[in-house]
């Protein structure tokens, strides 16, 4: 398929792969030191921090003063890179934050309307920034060791409190959502793509969070994940936090109302179901199913788009992502309507014939399989009429040739199963192949012979085109230098012909002209 | 479905020989494959059809059943770009809209793109009517689609359309840029910044200070870095359209807020376009500003450089540090003397220290820019650690690539200087234990005799390399014979025949066979150098006495020097292919150390 990398490439790859070896050290020194940090600039003048009294033995008059004290001496950075800088400062941010933790977990009365920009200030301080470059340029979620986020003591300690802030008893949507704006939840989503997983798996919780307790930001999250998604589909094809988003998303789509809203099918449509495009769709397969099927049990009436889309994102040439998909339509045939499953039985069953007849074994164990569901085996005895004359002579053909013994027993399996539906088709099927196999080679032969016409026809009017241009040239000149007509003028130009040779696409088979009347 | 053929093969060349449906079949063949060999056998469909059903049959059908495979998509939009011929002409180009329209609106980037890229096309055919009156409104109605992939098609039809339309409809055009450039979604704004110096170009220069700055301004300050970083792309072209007064305070405050970006993708963005921006922007005349960036610049740096030092910085940042480090070498003829020392000396020495190979390289091989500037005297005590350092580094294409630019610092840095400090250094390189460098060696003291002529040769390194035909090693010893080799026409026939000649011609009795023969080939070889008299009475007899050697290969080579002792002119231009294939070689080693180092 298309493939649409118009990242702005940083790393200079290309040339390392002439020489592999020292590229391969390099790749090791680099998982050894696995750590990074997206805090690059410190300030310079770094403030010494001075420890402050604890909360719980402030005076109840002094704590909000206290607790907002805190949250000042939190916003100081530090260098996480130099393990040994500043280690006081390090340890004295530390158990501040594991008192404001507490603090918000367990007392009552704490988070006054005052605090809330205090809070949410020190929250961005801490964990907006720009994402670090990657180590490795080629990261490979699969593979690759994730770099890992060096201030995760700290990090750590700032998402719990904010977690926390946003599920206390106390928390008062109506005073957030001064704070927790749009632009807010614009930088959360973008540290969505952080290599950490650690820090992802927070800002599923966190976004959820805000997602169930901010509503007027709910259309704004969705408007933008979509726009990650898209992003992540036709321009970048990388962004970390695709799973936790899709995560985020499926209990989304669990609470959506009926009848779908138009936004709703559109986003299935044109977001979900070309993320199974992706080049690295097994980090986020599962989640990505789950989402599908959601909208499937919310309203039946999406099947078609569902089926229909990924029959046209069906992959080529990855057999690893091909199982991948038959195990999403096994899953959506699982909750399949009957009703619906007679609208996309078709092109269906024809992609499934073609997932039986593939040489990879895996790929047509994973599709015969579907013979063992014993929901799909009903809903393929309901409708054996169309569809075992779909799959029949890829079945008979493949029983025959394929190279794996076990893909052929399972295709008797599926044979007798079939035979017991319906003897009768599966009689006439038997007898008719080897005619219906006689008719496919005639229509390949006709096809060559159309196109090996549709060939002469273009050389003869490309002959005659040139000839003509080269007429006309010949009296222009005539007219220009008033010489006699030179009949052997020298053949110029052929150079701007179209390719005219028969291309070996439509195989020129030979005796072709016994067909044709 | 059934073909209707008189007589086999079509004979008579009969333009309605194919129904259209049995091409049309084609085109919807159920095997994808089979299907995209016919769309990209279009034309071939096409020409068979004939001008008037292609543009009443074909293209219709076209058009309403664009729903397919990307891949059928993609060969579709690329063929659709070169069917004017095949509808009939400029005349009726504007049929091929429809389908295209269609393909410019899919969700496929490349698919999108390659519709655009023929849509460009063929605007080229439209006479101006037919621009107004059916390209344009295609551009105003993609420019408002629904979604955003038509959208973003339309940013790249604006400047193809806007020259050629009345000015009526370009003031409706520019509305629609503007609309686009604050459009809600991130994708139509990136597009939209991407042609922003595209446009700007046809613009006329009154839009382009009232439009396209207050765009290019509100561009840069967007809030997803992914679109800032392409408005400063676009900075380049704007400020190549703008008069010098204007530029300072119309471009430079937006560029200083793009080099502070808090998005380090911007900031590589900006150092990626640095040079180029400030050759347009021709900072010469606004010193104040240079000043400014330069800081920024310096703080970017010292930022980078402690990174370095923990041995944290990643592949990414060590491409922005060695990318900074080129352009601003380049930087200093625009900046001048004075600003080159009080503000790139201090930089330039930092990253002469840098630990990363590739970085001291990159300024050791932008020396020449400085040179003009400030004259490499100024760099001398902090270049020649930088460079005995390289010269002795321990990977091998690390000191190839110092070895290339021996002679050009040599020009740079004068006879003296070379002397006193680096011509150790080269003679060392030649005891080397990796061949390849030996071999680099050789060929660099043939460039520095070209450079600094026979006279230097006679007293510096000829005694030198002579000097190495009696150290115990042999390999060294077949040195001085491959330095002969490479020395001798440069040095001229004095020289090779005084003073090269004896050594060569005694170690003819070397106890090495190695040496020995190779004894022959230099005879061989510097033969075309000697005068006919010093041929006959010296280099003959030893040819002579060693085709008699005991060992198979000096009898060989022996020979072969005797059988082709007239030393034609071939030899010489043997050899110096020879040279020039390994200074390609050179290049090429270069190449890889910049990049693996």
């Amino acid at each position: 398929t298309c493939s649409s990398s118009s990242t702005p490439n940083f790393s200079v790859p290309s040339a390392e792969k002439v020489d592999g070896f020292p590229r391969r050290s390099m790749r090791r020194a680099r998982q050894r030191r696995s750590h990074s940090s997206s805090q690059f600039r410190y300030q310079s003048s770094q403030v010494e921090l001075t420890p402050l009294p604890l909360l719980k033995d402030a005076p109840v008059a002094e704590l909000h003063d206290l607790f907002c004290k805190k949250l000042q001496q939190c916003c100081v950075l530090f260098d996480f890179l130099d393990c040994v800088a500043d280690l006081k400062g390090k340890e004295i941010k530390r158990a501040a934050l594991n008192e404001l933790v507490e603090s918000v977990a367990t007392s009552r009365g704490v988070l006054i309307e005052p605090l809330y920009p205090e809070a949410i200030k020190m929250i961005s301080v801490n964990i907006f920034r720009t994402l670090p470059p990657s180590e490795n340029p080629e990261f490979d979620p699969e593979e690759d060791e994730p770099t890992l986020e060096a201030s995760w003591p700290h990090l750590q300690l700032v998402y719990e409190f904010f977690l926390r802030f946003l599920e206390s008893p106390d928390f008062q949507p109506s005073m957030a959502k001064r704070y927790v704006d749009q632009k807010f939840v614009l930088q959360l989503l973008e540290l969505f793509d952080s290599e950490d997983p650690r820090e992802r798996e927070y800002l599923k919780t966190i976004l959820h969070r805000v997602y169930g307790k901010l509503l007027g930001l709910r259309a704004y999250i969705r408007k933008q994940i979509n726009n990650i998604f898209l992003r992540f589909i036709y321009e970048t094809e990388h962004f970390n936090g695709v799973a936790e988003l899709l995560e985020i998303l499926g209990s989304i789509i669990n609470g959506f109302a009926l009848p779908l809203k138009a936004e709703h099918k559109q986003f299935l449509v044109r977001v979900l179901i070309p993320l199974h495009t992706a080049k690295s769709l097994s980090i986020f397969h599962a989640q990505l199913a789950y989402c599908v099927v959601q909208f499937m049990e919310k309203d039946a009436t999406v099947t078609e788009y569902i089926i229909r889309g990924l029959l046209k994102y069906w992959p080529k040439t990855c057999t690893q992502k091909e199982v991948m998909f038959l195990g999403e339509i096994e899953e959506i045939l699982d909750v399949i309507e009957p009703s619906q499953f007679i609208r996309v039985q078709e092109p269906l069953f024809k992609q499934i014939a073609a997932c039986i007849s593939s040489p990879h074994f895996q790929v047509a164990e994973r599709a015969l399989y579907f013979w063992n569901n014993e929901y799909i085996l009903s809903l393929i005895e309901e409708n054996c009429q169309v569809i075992l004359p779909l799959v029949f002579a890829t079945l008979y053909r493949v029983s025959k040739e394929h190279w794996n013994q076990t893909i052929v027993s399972l295709i008797y399996n599926v044979l007798k199963t079939f035979m017991e539906m319906n003897s009768k088709l599966f009689d006439d099927l038997t007898a008719s192949y080897k005619v219906e196999k006689q008719k496919e080679l005639k229509r390949d032969r006709e096809r060559a012979d159309l196109w090996r016409g549709l060939e002469e026809h273009q050389d003869r009017r490309m002959q005659m085109l040139t000839e003509a241009a080269r007429n006309q040239r010949n009296l222009q000149e005539r007219g220009e230098r008033g010489d006699p007509p030179s009949p052997s003028s020298p053949q110029t130009s052929h150079s701007d012909q179209p390719e005219l040779k028969p291309s070996g696409a439509s195989s020129s088979s030979s005796g072709g002209g016994e067909s044709a009347t | 479905r059934q073909l209707r053929r008189n007589g086999g093969g079509g004979a008579d060349g009969d333009d309605s020989l194919y129904p259209i449906a049995v091409l049309i079949d084609e085109l919807r063949n159920e095997d994808v494959q089979l299907r995209l060999n016919s769309i990209k056998k279009l034309s071939t469909i096409a020409l068979a059809l004939g001008v008037e059903r292609t543009r009443t049959e074909l293209l219709p059908f076209l058009t309403d059943t664009i729903y397919d495979e990307d891949e059928v998509l993609l060969a579709l939009a690329e063929q659709l770009g070169n069917f004017t011929m095949l509808v009939g002409g400029p005349e009726y180009v504007h049929c091929l809209l429809p389908p295209l329209e269609s393909l410019a609106t899919v969700e496929e980037t490349v698919v999108r793109d390659k519709a655009v890229e023929s849509l460009r096309k063929i605007s080229q055919e439209h006479s101006p009517v037919d621009l107004e009156v059916h390209f344009e409104p295609l551009v105003k109605r993609l420019a408002s689609g629904d979604w955003f992939t038509s959208r973003t098609s339309a940013c790249g039809l604006f400047s193809v359309c806007y020259p050629r339309v009345s000015s009526t409809v370009k003031a409706e055009i520019r509305q629609h840029f503007r609309t686009l450039c604050s459009d809600d979604t991130p994708m139509v704004r990136r597009a939209a910044a991407s042609k922003l110096g595209e446009f700007a170009k046809v613009l006329e220069l009154d839009y382009v200070k009232s439009d396209i700055i207050s765009l290019f301004t509100a561009l840069a300050s967007d809030e997803q870095d992914s679109v800032r970083l392409l408005a400063v792309e676009a900075c380049v072209s704007i400020a190549t359209l703008l008069p010098q007064e204007d530029l300072e305070s119309l471009v430079m405050p937006t560029l200083r807020q793009a080099a502070e970006d808090k998005s380090w993708r911007v900031r590589y963005m900006v150092a990626d376009k640095f040079s180029e921006t400030f050759v347009s922007l021709q900072m010469y005349l606004c010193f104040n500003c240079i000043h400014s960036v330069l800081t920024i610049w310096l703080s970017d740096l010292c930022l980078l450089c402690p990174v370095s030092e923990q041995e944290l910085v990643s592949d990414t940042n060590q491409h922005v540090k060695s990318a900074l480090a080129s352009v601003i070498m380049g930087l200093s003829t625009i900046l001048g003397k004075d600003n080159t020392i009080e503000h790139l000396l201090p930089l330039f020495l930092a990253q002469l220290k840098d630990e990363c190979p590739e970085v001291r390289l990159n300024i050791i091989s932008n020396l020449d820019c400085v040179n003009e500037v400030i004259g490499i005297r100024q760099l001398s005590q902090s270049l020649l650690p930088a460079i005995v350092e390289l010269a002795e580094d321990a990977k091998w294409r690390v000191r190839l690539a110092i070895i290339e630019y021996m002679p050009l610092l040599a020009g740079q840095l004068g006879v003296e200087f070379f002397d006193e400090k680096l011509n150790t250094l080269c003679m060392a390189w030649l005891i080397d234990h990796v061949y390849a460098i030996r071999e680099a060696a050789t060929c660099n003291l043939m460039k520095l005799v070209e450079k600094f002529g026979a006279e230097w040769a006679q007293n510096t390194i000829v005694p030198k390399v002579l000097g190495m035909a009696n150290d115990p090693n042999y390999l060294h010893r077949m040195t001085t014979l491959f330095c002969i080799n490479a020395l001798s026409e440069a040095c001229g026939q004095d020289i090779t025949t005084k003073q090269m000649l004896p050594v060569v011609l005694k170690m003819s009795n070397d106890q090495v066979a190695n040496v020995r023969f190779n004894v022959a080939k230099s005879l061989q070889k510097i033969g075309p150098v000697l005068d006919s008299n010093a041929l006959q009475t010296e280099v003959k007899p030893v040819l002579e006495k060693l085709a008699t050697d005991t060992d198979m290969d000096v009898k060989y080579f022996a020979q072969e020097a005797i059988s082709g002792k007239h030393f034609t002119l071939i030899n010489v231009n043997k050899l110096k292919m020879a040279i020039i294939k390994s200074e390609m070689h050179f290049n090429l080693l270069v190449f890889t150390v910049l990049v693996l180092a």
